[in-house]
């Protein structure tokens, strides 16, 4: 039975910590009367890393919570990597590797076997790496492991399945100029690190009809190798059992060369104004871009700090000024970008009527000078740390988070106490510090400012900021159908073939 | 902050949305976690224990959406959910009484202002001017008592995650995750925005709302053919509305008019809280109680009247566009809430729409080729009136609307004509089952489906019980059910032609 409510402090002070001065029959009238103990001491299980002879490197991290068990494998090689001609192949690969099925068995006679077991492989495509996983229910996993390993060594990538894969990424392209928010995202990616930059390239009609089964196997022959494999697996298991069958399929797998790593350039945006014409919406999309930093940058922690106060968070600068005073938007935020291992960008982002596009850009670039006139203050310092470092655990709070964040240290050569490091560094950031990352960073004439909206209804035209270069967003037809594509305008709608 | 209802499906994440079952043996373990209590004034509090990590997740469940709604307050209930963030008396002001006499201003400045300009004939726009000045001075005035994103900083500065909220056809949503220890100043501050709201920089946020609007309805092609195939599909009953509000309303209403909404169906026995994570039941229980019982006893709001009429014909929107072609069609179906067909209809999702061996997926995406995209979904837009059974698919480049419609009438033919295999049946059981295993894991995907149920079902078990019902599902319950509702004169159609844009048509060359 639940105490009645005038019993409650008293009954309460018997169920709690000792420090909970505040429950009581009085009302609360203010939240900083409320105490609460300090969070109970957290180490979260780390997973057990073990290395094969033949450099594949496996995680095992056991969690009983479900009669589950999950497992990924990442393998070094991305679109990044596939050639300026081929952009898509990577994409093409990640779908075909999955539905062209294995020397055995088709991808078809594969679904229906891992559909009837409610149990789940599936491969995808990145940009700096190829995944392939598998999810089910422990009582199947020998045998839908045994479907994962023939999916790692022997994939057959038959011939069928890579004309559906061509079609999906070709629905893609068709699509891709319909929203004006995936426009603005992928044009200032193209501008951050130039159109044809590995990070920012897309494929085209053209591109992904040069790929081939060849391109298929040659780029599983070049990359799916042990030493290229970090694999982790989650759930229901014992480590020790479930090393033993890891061992079993993987120890005689021959090791193979290792590619050499991207070697991408990094000039930045050119900066100016930048504009798409899109005449079917009521709504700007703007984007203002340079470059951003790495994460292994010893100012990755200031970064951090400085894009919770400017516009990473609810209580942001961005927010409370550009969306709650000036009821200028709904989407609106920002920060430094940082990657594992290249420059990220740093990117602002935001929506508004067409009516108040330049007002919304100037009111951007107050933001942006703020900086400087304004600079980040103790209390937002302090505010910034606090909902960093009072939020940290969720960093961690599942054995599934745990085990990803591990695997990512593994794949980038980052210390595999990075997280801890994190915490450490974000506690030691001085106001010093984020101001420096302002000056440092963020540069009003070296931003590449893209809008994407319908002109005729601006408040003032793109010019009052300087020179406006046009983007043209057309999407170039199939080389082999051009001549089909512009007979079809006017009888076929939407035809790009 | 958000409206989701038509993100879901848009964005083909429904598979997850209603993939929930369980062997009894794991319900029985959660049996043991779950306490359920219904406060004095009728709110009720579930509370789950999962002591993974020394976090937890709430979901607070207002039973109330853009159902309650009419023509000219449209989108209310959602921009309620916005000021929700906006502090109460005591966060987010540095002067109250001050601040609650400017507000006060501000309302009967606008009443004023309103009344002229909308005023349809003899409307004096000098004075509409005047009027005006004297609400934005009103609101100038306000808003010197403002103490800028007092609430959100709690929450964010004491390691809140996570800090959002959604409104949909039906239900108001408001949740975050917190750590442990913070458990009793959540308990605070979630029932103090409902306790003492403040209709704080109200007409600033109503200008955010609208570029919400902008963004997910009025630029996106695909939102705009959604809200037209809404309003045609229900003409009666308020799930024909669009959730964010038509604009005219959106520049109409006032704090005054949220304010009432508020008052009517935001009572404490409207509500359900979810808790799940690292905390003690007997240690939480007092502390909500304490805290969510000062939240005054009245009567829960009387059941929405309106019942859609019987459609009697086949109705169709086109909508032609500068966008690639969709396609979607929609037959009107009973309620979630009939635990008879309900379990049939989900069985009918999964084998429609289910991955790579969904029968729709195999004939239009795989075999036909005809699509990117198809899938069969239950419940749009909301689960607790009677709502759509929606096929929704997406061409691929040169295949048109028409192609689409024809592939998937043939499947839905199928349906009413043959029994489903034996396998297909065996498949989709299993699969309800392991798939509402894969949702125990998350403490904020738990909290939201056990104040789901307990608010729609009045119990939280009913996702956890769907699963058993739909082990009990036949072939010939699945076959009535497709002749019964997959029929013409039940049906509303929806799509997206293309109607390439002048300055494309030239080539794509000319920029202005």
């Amino acid at each position: 039975m639940m105490p009645r409510k005038s019993l409650i402090g008293l009954l309460v002070v018997a169920f709690c910590f000792s420090c909970l001065p505040s429950i009581s029959k009085a009302q609360v009238t203010d939240w900083k009367q409320i105490h609460f103990p300090p969070l109970n001491a957290f180490n979260p299980q780390e997973p057990r890393r073990v290395e094969l002879a033949n450099g594949m490197v496996i995680f095992l991290q056991e969690d009983h919570e479900l009669p589950l068990i999950r497992g990924t494998a990442r393998i070094r090689g991305g679109s990044r990597e596939e050639p300026p001609a081929k952009v898509g192949l990577v994409n093409i690969y990640g779908e075909v590797w999955r539905t062209g099925g294995t020397k055995t068995h088709s991808g078809d006679e594969l679904d229906d076997f891992l559909e009837a077991r409610a149990a789940r492989v599936e491969s995808s495509g990145g940009i700096d790496s190829t995944l392939i996983s598998w999810d089910c229910l422990k009582d199947n996993f020998d045998e839908v492991f045994r479907v994962f390993v023939e999916f790692l060594q022997e994939p057959e990538f038959r011939d069928d399945k890579i004309p559906l894969a061509k079609n999906q990424l070709s629905t893609g392209i068709a699509r891709r100029n319909d929203d004006p928010g995936a426009i603005a995202a992928r044009e200032a990616q193209k501008l951050g690190y130039g159109a044809d930059s590995p990070y920012a390239r897309q494929p085209e009609y053209a591109t992904v009809a040069g790929v081939t089964r060849d391109d298929l196997l040659n780029w599983h022959h070049t990359y799916v190798h042990p030493n290229n494999v970090i694999l982790g697996v989650v759930g229901d298991f014992d480590s020790k059992a479930m090393e033993e069958k890891l061992r079993a399929a993987f120890e005689s797998w021959p090791k193979g060369p290792s590619p050499a790593p991207l070697q991408a350039l990094f000039p930045g945006p050119k900066p100016g104004t930048y504009f798409v014409q899109k005449d079917d919406v009521n709504q700007s999309n703007i984007r203002m871009v340079e470059l951003g930093a790495r994460r292994d940058n010893p100012d990755y922690y200031a970064i951090s700090v400085f894009n919770e106060i400017f516009g990473g968070s609810f209580s942001s600068r961005l927010v409370e000024d550009v969306r709650t005073k000036k009821g200028l938007a709904y989407h609106v935020g920002g920060g430094v970008g940082t990657a594992f291992d290249h420059p990220g960008l740093f990117q602002i982002s935001m929506g508004t009527k067409s009516g108040s596009t330049a007002a919304a850009i100037e009111a951007l670039y107050e933001e942006i000078d703020g900086l400087k006139t304004k600079p980040p203050t103790e209390g937002e310092l302090q505010r910034a740390k606090d909902s960093i470092l009072n939020s940290f655990v969720f960093q961690f709070d599942s054995k599934g988070k745990v085990l990803q964040e591990r695997m990512s240290y593994e794949f980038y050569g980052y210390p595999a106490d990075f997280l801890k490091r994190y915490q450490a560094g974000i506690e030691k950031v001085a106001l010093e510090d984020v101001q420096g990352v302002a000056q440092k960073y963020v540069h009003k004439d070296q931003l590449a400012v893209l809008v994407v909206g319908k002109a005729a209804d601006f408040d003032k035209p793109l010019s009052t900021f300087g020179s406006v270069a046009n983007i043209d967003i057309a999407i170039p037809p199939p080389p082999n159908a051009a001549k089909a594509a512009t007979s079809t305008n006017s009888g076929r709608q939407g035809a790009h073939r | 902050m958000r409206i989701r209802a038509l993100n879901a499906l848009l964005g083909g994440a429904l598979f997850a949305a209603l993939a929930v079952a369980l062997s009894g043996q794991d319900l029985a373990s959660l049996e043991k976690r779950v306490t359920v209590k219904v406060l004095d004034n009728g709110l009720t509090v579930v509370i789950c224990e999962r002591h993974e990590a020394p976090v937890f997740s709430f979901f607070t469940y207002v039973d109330v959406g853009a159902d309650r709604e009419y023509p000219g307050i449209t989108g209310l209930a959602h921009m309620f959910e916005h000021m929700a963030f906006k502090g109460t008396d005591k966060i987010g002001t540095n002067n109250w009484p001050a601040e609650e006499a400017a507000l006060a201003k501000v309302e009967t400045t606008y009443a004023a202002y309103d009344r002229e300009r909308r005023r349809e004939f003899g409307r004096d726009v000098q004075r509409v001017g005047q009027l005006k000045k004297a609400w934005e001075d009103a609101i100038a005035e306000a808003q010197t008592y403002v103490v800028p994103h007092a609430f959100d900083e709690i929450v964010e500065g004491n390691g809140g995650v996570g800090l959002n909220a959604f409104t949909t056809s039906e239900q108001t949503a408001y949740f975050y995750s917190f750590p442990s220890n913070r458990y009793e100043l959540w308990a605070y501050l979630e029932s103090e925005r409902f306790l003492h709201p403040v209709m704080r920089e109200f007409y600033k946020e109503r200008d955010v709302v609208f570029e919400e609007r902008r963004m997910r309805t009025d630029s996106n092609p695909n939102g705009r053919l959604f809200e037209q195939f809404q309003g045609v599909a229900f003409v009666a009953h308020p799930y024909g509305r669009p959730v964010v509000g038509w604009p005219s309303d959106l520049q109409a209403f006032s704090a005054t008019d949220a304010q009432q909404f508020f008052d009517k169906y935001y009572v404490a026995s409207n509500m359900v809280v979810a808790i799940v994570g690292d905390v003690k039941a007997a240690e939480v229980l007092p502390i909500v109680e304490k805290y969510f019982g000062r939240l005054p006893k009245r009567l829960k709001p009387e059941p929405l009247a309106t019942v859609e009429p019987p459609q009697r014909s086949e109705r169709e929107v086109v909508l032609r566009e500068q966008a690639q072609p969709l396609y979607i069609e929609g037959y009107h179906k009973p309620s979630a809430l009939n635990m008879k067909t309900e379990p049939v209809f989900d069985a009918l999702q999964d084998l429609l729409s289910n991955g790579r061996t969904s029968r729709l997926y195999r004939s239009l995406v795989r075999d036909k080729k005809i699509a990117a995209f198809a899938g069969g979904f239950n419940d749009f837009p909301g689960s607790k009136y009677p709502g759509l059974f929606v096929f929704f698919a997406v061409p691929t480049p040169g295949h048109t609307p028409e192609e689409l419609r024809d592939a998937i009438r043939a499947d839905v033919e199928k349906l009413k004509k043959e029994d489903i295999t034996d396998d297909e049946l065996n498949m989709i059981k299993t699969r309800a089952k392991a798939d509402l295993l894969r949702t125990l894991d998350s403490n904020a995907g738990l909290a939201e489906q056990l104040a789901t149920a307990q608010a729609l079902f009045g119990d939280w078990r009913y996702f956890f019980q769907e699963a058993n019902r739909i082990d009990q599902v036949t072939k010939a319950e699945i076959r009535e059910a497709a002749n019964q509702t997959f029929l013409d004169s039940n049906r509303v159609v929806g799509r997206i032609e293309t109607a390439q844009a002048a300055h494309q048509m030239a080539g794509g060359k000319e920029t202005r």
